[in-house]
């Protein structure tokens, strides 16, 4: 899949600006938290990085975003955002039909029931995440972790990091964290407990934009 | 050798995992709160983080005598109490004071010059703690003096307790002239701009090369509308930490929001207000809208009118 992808920005180095749509444009939401890390990871990883900070950002020059980057940050503070500004339904809708990648708040946002305290979700992933479940600040933690995406582990940053309790039949593991799954993937949807673009490995993020251009055809 | 190694491993694991939180924060507001009423509003309304004290910067102003670090007990209650982060501030120097904190779980200590200070000559140690620090800068030299003793954050000091934005926007100027002006300078100058800066050369040096502090750079003291949070994330601030602002009516008259519903309406506008402007600081139309709901404002003391001795920002060096 990464060769694939290689290929491909290849092409698109190699030619004129007419092509230039061959990269993907991904929306990263910048309501606040670290969307500014992933679009530098997503630019890194190949794509075009799009601020969403209003419902018309999900489009651009008359046409929807490829798929979409729900950062980390405060889930709370997301979810009011979205509730008050109608935003709600409508990334719901953009997360159902196009890729999505989550991670730590966005995967909070992506989840079927969140707890500690419950709150609100999209709904989408089949899975039930604990916010704060490792502790506060101090409990934070930089590990390293086996995944099925590359022989190498993985350098997995967590920041207040929520715990998946449970998942559903349709969601395949690709990374944990002490037995709990920490990267996980429903189709097209993409979660992570941790958080990739603090990190310089971009494994991750490719791999999220090489799905992101499959879903495209 | 290997130890040493090993160390320093473990000393660049912990900063990462400080800014990493910063990094959370970033494009959002951190709002001070008294007590736990004040705490949940500040969560509804959509703040990205509290700060536990007991006082806030204006009355501290008003009232006078010695501030120190909150009680555990209130901040105990508020860490309960809502599920974002949670700060606390402890006075310059005092690294038992940031001790306790650390012990009661406090996600971010902001060694702050709006308590009555410490120690006259030395700032707390920060890389010795788990828990991250933020601390205010007036200019470039002080920001990176703080980072240098391990600040995670820089917040510009502005004059707190105001409601007068006037020193926010100095101080924020300052840094980001002082950054740009290293960005053009030669090796062998950088090591003349960190004699004049008071700053190590390397952290001169990394500012040199990125045009920007290595921590996330925010902005507080005096903020007080959607318009002056707006304001200061167009000058380059990355979030916004608002005092006095939300909770406070006349300059020493918190809105009461346990018993007064209209005055608790009044503290919920404002805090709304803020963090929708904190997000669209550059799109005037909702800027105009959100200006527009918000139902009072701090009365405020101009920043100009304080005597010098009475200012908080020279505390700290």
């Amino acid at each position: 899949m990464r060769l694939g992808w290689e290929c491909q920005n290849h092409f698109v180095k190699s030619s004129g600006p007419t092509i230039k749509r061959a990269l993907p444009r991904i929306g990263v939401l910048a309501i606040q938290g670290d969307y500014a890390a992933h679009a530098a990871a997503l630019a890194e990883a190949g794509a075009e990085p799009s601020l969403v900070k209003t419902l018309d950002d999900l489009r651009l020059d008359g046409e929807s975003l490829d798929g979409i980057v729900l950062p980390g940050g405060e889930s709370t503070t997301m979810l009011k955002f979205l509730e008050r500004h109608g935003m709600f339904e409508a990334l719901s809708e953009f997360c159902r039909t196009r890729p999505a990648f989550g991670t730590c708040a966005g995967a909070i946002l992506l989840a079927r029931e969140v707890r500690n305290p419950p709150q609100r979700a999209l709904g989408l992933l089949d899975a039930v995440v604990e916010r704060n479940a490792y502790g506060r600040q101090i409990d934070s933690a930089i590990l390293h972790s086996e995944t099925t995406l590359d022989p190498e582990p993985l350098e997995m940053v967590f920041i207040r990091a929520p715990r998946i309790l449970e998942i559903g039949p349709g969601v395949e593991t690709l990374a944990w964290r002490e037995g709990s799954p920490a990267l996980v993937r429903q189709g097209t949807l993409l979660a992570a407990t941790f958080h990739p673009e603090l990190s310089s490995d971009r494994r991750v993020h490719r791999f999220f934009v090489a799905e992101v251009m499959a879903a495209r055809g | 050798m290997p130890e040493q190694a090993e160390n320093k491993k473990v000393a660049q694991t912990s900063l990462r995992l400080k800014i990493g939180l910063a990094e959370m924060l970033k494009g959002g507001v951190i709002m001070d709160v008294m007590n736990v009423e004040q705490a949940r509003i500040a969560e509804e309304a959509g703040a990205v983080s509290v700060m536990a004290l007991e006082r806030v910067p204006a009355m501290i102003r008003a009232e006078g005598g010695v501030a120190r670090m909150a009680k555990p007990s209130l901040i105990k209650q508020i860490i309960q109490a809502v599920s974002i982060p949670v700060m606390a501030k402890a006075r310059i120097g005092h690294f038992a004071e940031a001790q306790i904190l650390q012990q009661l779980g406090v996600d971010f200590i902001d060694e702050s010059e709006v308590l009555t200070p410490a120690d006259e000559t030395h700032h707390i140690d920060k890389h010795g703690f788990k828990t991250p620090f933020v601390c205010g800068a007036r200019n470039l030299g002080e920001a990176l003096r703080r980072i240098a003793e391990g600040a995670a954050m820089i917040r510009t000091k502005g004059e707190a307790g105001t409601g007068d934005v006037v020193h926010a926007v100095k101080h924020m100027r300052q840094i980001t002239k002082e950054m740009k002006a290293l960005t053009v300078l030669s090796e062998q100058e950088l090591y003349a701009a960190a004699k004049e800066l008071q700053a190590p050369y390397e952290l001169v040096r990394m500012v040199a090369e990125a045009g920007k502090l290595p921590v996330p750079n925010f902005s507080a003291g005096g903020i007080a509308t959607p318009a002056d949070a707006a304001l200061m994330m167009q000058l380059g601030a990355e979030a916004i930490f608002v005092g006095s602002g939300i909770f406070m009516k006349e300059r020493a008259t918190p809105l009461d929001v346990e018993n007064d519903a209209r005055e608790r309406d009044e503290a919920v506008s404002r805090a709304k207000a803020i963090v929708i402007a904190t997000t669209h600081y550059n799109d005037p139309k909702i800027l105009a809208e959100v200006s527009e709901q918000v139902t009072g404002t701090m009365k405020g003391l101009a920043a100009a009118a304080i005597e010098e001795k009475e200012l908080l920002q020279t505390r700290g060096w």
